[in-house]
């Protein structure tokens, strides 16, 4: 008999195996797909639970987000309310169990949760403590955002200000802008609004350029060692850029003209030449340096975010075939036309700002624990290099004439000086509506911030619309200390 | 060291288990550690010191692991449902008072196992009145669709749990003295001419069954494996009587089906005869002629009756997002939301868990509102709750626990001498383990779940009595079985 006792505890032993294969099957080796099954209500109910961590300003100090109790108990459960209103609902975005999250709230949410790994978890267990959300501390400036708010009047539009040393993102804005607290209660309406209060115009829209594309020839005209800032190039208006005439700005014929100054005067055919001078290639390439072609590499969700580049009629990004000639001055044709978001212009200004050295572009500047230990602090980090540092003095000089004495007058601060470039894109069926741009970044000799604007669908120029924003924007931004 | 000594020695880790998980626990409700885990574990362990000083002078030389195995797990089941509902784990720990108890009782009633041997009738007829019992109106009561418990007054009462134990009992006797007559020596190999004939016209008439009857893989299998298995039998021409108990106890575990309507204890029933019956007689074709059959009549009750379809249904379809009117609310929903709710949620809780899991006290067992996420958390879905606040490590510790404790029992088997004895130790410890594989099995969808409890573990006073009383005979056996040995020096 006891050869049958053996083999039947074989039995057992392989049934008790099954057992724990199974086990571990659901437990690691499906959980994913189990915790992704719509039937599973687990993490939504848990995180309900957990105080979320707050969203707070640059300052430390203005709460952008925070998580209020509701019921006691077992029975208590968090919601989020947004003491700014719209203020910050782009960058800051929302969360609701029943409307999901996005913006910070999605990409930091690991955070915000207070989730931890495996061991963390284990130690957690041990002390005994409850699971509750860390603080994000964001690089957002109240001052700066409010006079963004201000500058752009209730006009659709985007302003967006990078540290160019830190890639630290001072002001996103987006007008309109949505109340986060309304979205439990009118998220459909807000969804249909034909204004688009919900799409952040930051990264999420791509507009015509204009002439503020001139710097990115200008930076792949003058690294690629084509140009000089003192080269002659004929600025006579019109002339023929692939097959059709293309004339400068108001019809003015500037005759032979430095670079310096074409840039100063937004001179069309100098820089149409130029880039047929440089290639398709060689934009192309300095296109990717800045950033173009990707998402940014921001703390913010992926889905929230749209690449900049060369896109043909179809809505494809291309890399060849287009007209180079009216891509190098920020247009374009149905071959292949520039858009871009207005936060890849703001990187444009702070890589020229920062030695041609861009830098990632960063919402977030820390987590804090609540006992105040900071759990991760984001560090500047290097995006790419751009191009030579002589390059980036050569475009910053060529730029603070643009202020001084060019297109972008209107940006002058007192006492401190700008480099910028103005752009006027004509937009509309049949161009009657113009897409004004105004980037820079201040002051000169040892930049601090970097700054894009754009009004969306108005009449007016870049020089005369989006240039006195920006000056507000700087001066608020510059007037903290620093920041 | 003594048998009885590392007995002692065994229950300390267990105690030291009782108040951790205890500190676990309160720790997570209440935020500081009170007195109170320590009171809790000091009193563990005088019980289980008292039942070990019963055994060391009752039972010297029995298994020493087993008690404290023992322990282990009822101390993981009082922790686990003190963290689900303290009022409970409150009731389960009188019902462990009132278990060691009956395990005393019965070391003490029982003082030779052998003269179980005599009233294995009464037994018998006993265990079955018993099984019958919840299927009578006045004091039966229907669990999930099944007739498991009676209810006399205020007390509730599950008599499978002892049934178990008395067809053990009976059949152990039973077996030991027909396990040789069912089959006869080996006889000697048939010249080829024969076999060909002997296998070839049965096959033939299978494969003409299948083709008649249209059945479908599993079918097929089932009928070819039961067909060959039976020529097996047939061809050692035992006796006709003989198969009379084999074909009972397969009608018993069928009645179970019907009446009793609970494929878990029908399972383990069936289960723990075969194991009997194939020790007993070391004959897989015996086995494979009642796997056959037991698996056909499942299948073919699983048709007829709509409780055992039902948990078919849900095994095979539970995450089905089918749109059915739920039975019990009433309302137009989700498969995965009614019919297959229970099994689903047991798997997002074991999901939830991971690795290392939640810890003790943490996980989520209810919705803010009252909705229940783990229904059943302290009975059949313990297991998943253990996977929720364990993880994976944890649950595998407590199946190596079970399988430990297997170990151990078949050990005293193989230490035995006589037929009753061995017969009556695999068999007390297979129903157990087929217990805990059908319970667990359940809740990890190996098999469909059904309501068993996970021995030692869940709440319930009728498992705990009498998995005490299953304890306390399997020390009983390896007492006197260890003690021949000692006597006969085999056993250092």
């Amino acid at each position: 008999m006891n050869r049958q006792i053996a083999q039947l505890f074989g039995l057992f032993v392989l049934l008790f195996a099954v057992l724990v294969a199974f086990t571990s099957y659901w437990s690691v080796l499906d959980a994913e797909g189990l915790e992704d099954n719509p039937s599973n209500r687990r993490a939504l109910i848990r995180e309900q639970k957990i105080p979320r961590g707050l969203i707070l300003a640059a300052d430390g100090d203005t709460v952008l987000a925070r998580s209020i109790p509701r019921g006691r108990g077992e029975d208590r459960i968090f919601t989020r309310i947004y003491p700014t209103r719209g203020l910050f609902s782009h960058p800051v975005g929302y969360s609701f169990i029943r409307n999901g999250r996005i913006s910070l709230e999605q990409s930091r949410n690991d955070a915000l949760a207070g989730e931890e790994d495996e061991f963390e978890s284990i130690f957690t267990g041990l002390e005994g403590k409850e699971r509750e959300g860390l603080d994000v501390v964001t690089n957002l400036s109240v001052p700066g955002t409010e006079a963004a708010v201000a500058g752009l009047a209730g006009r659709k539009g985007a302003v967006v200000a990078i540290e160019p040393q830190t890639g630290k993102v001072r002001v996103m804005v987006s007008v309109p802008e949505y109340d986060a607290n309304l979205i439990p209660t009118e998220f459909g309406r807000l969804n249909r609004d034909p204004n688009k209060p919900t799409l952040n115009r930051t990264t999420q829209e791509l507009y015509p350029p204009g002439s503020t594309f001139k710097v990115v020839t200008a930076t792949a005209a003058l690294d690629s060692g084509k140009v000089t800032p003192e080269s002659i190039i004929d600025g006579s208006s019109p002339r023929e850029v692939s097959g059709v005439p293309l004339a400068n700005a108001g019809g003015v014929s500037f005759g032979p003209i430095s670079f310096t100054d074409a840039l100063t005067n937004s001179v069309n055919t100098v820089f149409a030449q130029v880039g047929e001078t440089i290639g398709r290639g060689t934009l192309v390439e300095y296109m990717k340096r800045f950033g173009f072609y990707e998402d940014p590499p921001l703390d913010y969700p992926d889905t929230q975010m749209v690449p900049s580049g060369i896109i043909n009629g179809d809505g494809e990004y291309v890399e060849g075939g287009f007209d180079v000639g009216r891509v190098a001055i920020g247009q374009g044709g149905l071959e292949g036309e520039i858009r871009s978001a207005p936060l890849q212009m703001a990187q444009v200004a702070a890589a020229v700002a920062n030695g041609g050295r861009l830098m990632k572009p960063q919402l977030t500047d820390r987590v804090v624990r609540k006992d105040g230990r900071v759990a991760e602090r984001i560090e500047p980090d290097l995006q790419s290099r751009v191009m030579k540092p002589e390059t980036a003095d050569q475009l910053t000089a060529m730029m603070s004439r643009v202020v001084e004495e060019g297109t972008g007058t209107a940006a002058a601060l007192s006492g401190i000086t700008v480099a910028g470039k103005t752009g006027t894109a004509e937009v509309g069926a049949n161009r009657e509506f113009t897409q004004p741009w105004f980037i820079a970044f201040a002051p000169v000799d040892n930049p601090r911030m970097a700054i894009a604007v754009t009004v969306e669908r108005t009449t007016g120029q870049g020089g005369t619309v989006a240039a006195p924003i920006a000056k507000q924007v700087l001066e608020a931004l510059l007037g903290e200390g620093g920041g | 060291m003594s048998a009885r000594t590392r007995e002692l020695f065994g229950l300390l880790p267990v105690s030291l288990l009782v108040v951790a998980g205890f500190a676990a626990v309160l720790a997570t409700r209440t935020e500081d550690i009170q007195d109170a885990t320590l009171t809790y574990g000091a009193v563990f362990l005088g019980l289980c010191v008292v039942a070990h000083l019963f055994i060391r002078a009752r039972l010297p030389d029995a298994d020493p692991y087993l008690f404290p195995l023992a322990a282990l797990l009822a101390a993981i089941g009082l922790v686990l449902i003190y963290r689900i509902d303290p009022e409970l784990a409150r009731e389960q720990a009188q019902w462990f008072v009132v278990g060691l108890v009956f395990f005393c009782a019965t070391i003490l009633l029982i003082r030779d196992h052998h003269v179980l041997e005599r009233y294995r009738y009464l037994i018998a007829a006993g265990s079955i009145a018993l099984l019958v019992l919840p299927r009578l109106p006045g004091i039966g009561a229907q669990v999930n669709g099944a007739f498991l418990a009676i209810e006399l007054g205020p007390i509730k009462f599950q008599p499978a749990e002892f049934a178990k134990l008395g067809i053990i009992v009976f059949l152990a006797s039973y077996l030991r003295e027909t396990g040789d007559i069912l089959v006869r020596p080996r006889l000697r190999p048939l010249p080829y001419q024969r076999q060909i004939l002997l296998y070839g016209v049965p096959a033939l008439l299978t494969l003409l069954a299948v083709l008649v009857l249209g059945l479908g893989p599993a079918g097929s299998v089932l009928l070819a494996v039961f067909v060959a298995s039976l020529v097996a039998v047939l061809r050692e021409r035992p006796s006709p009587k003989h198969f009379g108990p084999l074909l009972l106890v397969w009608g018993l575990a069928m009645l179970m089906l019907i009446f009793i309507r609970d494929l878990g204890s029908s399972l383990m029933f069936f289960g723990g005869f075969l194991a009997l019956l194939y020790v007993a007689t070391g004959r897989l074709s015996l086995v494979g002629v009642g796997v056959t059959m037991f698996f056909g009549g499942a299948f073919f009750f699983a048709e007829q009756v709509s409780h055992v379809r039902d948990r078919f249904d849900v095994w095979l379809d539970t995450f089905s997002t089918e749109r059915v009117r739920c039975p019990t609310t009433g309302e137009v929903t989700e498969f995965v939301n009614c019919q297959g709710y229970q099994i689903a949620q047991s798997l997002f809780a074991q999901a939830d868990g991971g690795l290392f899991g939640e810890g003790f006290g943490r996980s989520l067992l209810e919705a803010p509102g009252g909705n229940i996420l783990i229904p059943a958390p302290h009975t059949d879905l313990i297991y998943s709750v253990l996977v929720n606040e364990a993880g994976l490590f944890g649950a595998a510790g407590l199946v190596g626990a079970y399988l430990l404790l297997v170990f151990r029992g078949f050990k005293i088997s193989m230490l035995a001498a006589d037929g009753f004895s061995k017969l009556l130790a695999v068999g007390l410890t297979s129903v157990l383990a087929i217990q805990v594989f059908v319970i667990v099995g359940g809740v990890t969808r190996v098999i469909p779940l059904t309501g068993v409890t996970l021995p030692l573990v869940s709440y319930g006073g009728s498992s705990l009595l009498a998995n005490m009383v299953l304890l306390a005979l399997l020390l009983i056996v390896s007492d006197s079985a260890r003690r021949d040995r000692i006597r006969r020096g085999g056993l250092v």
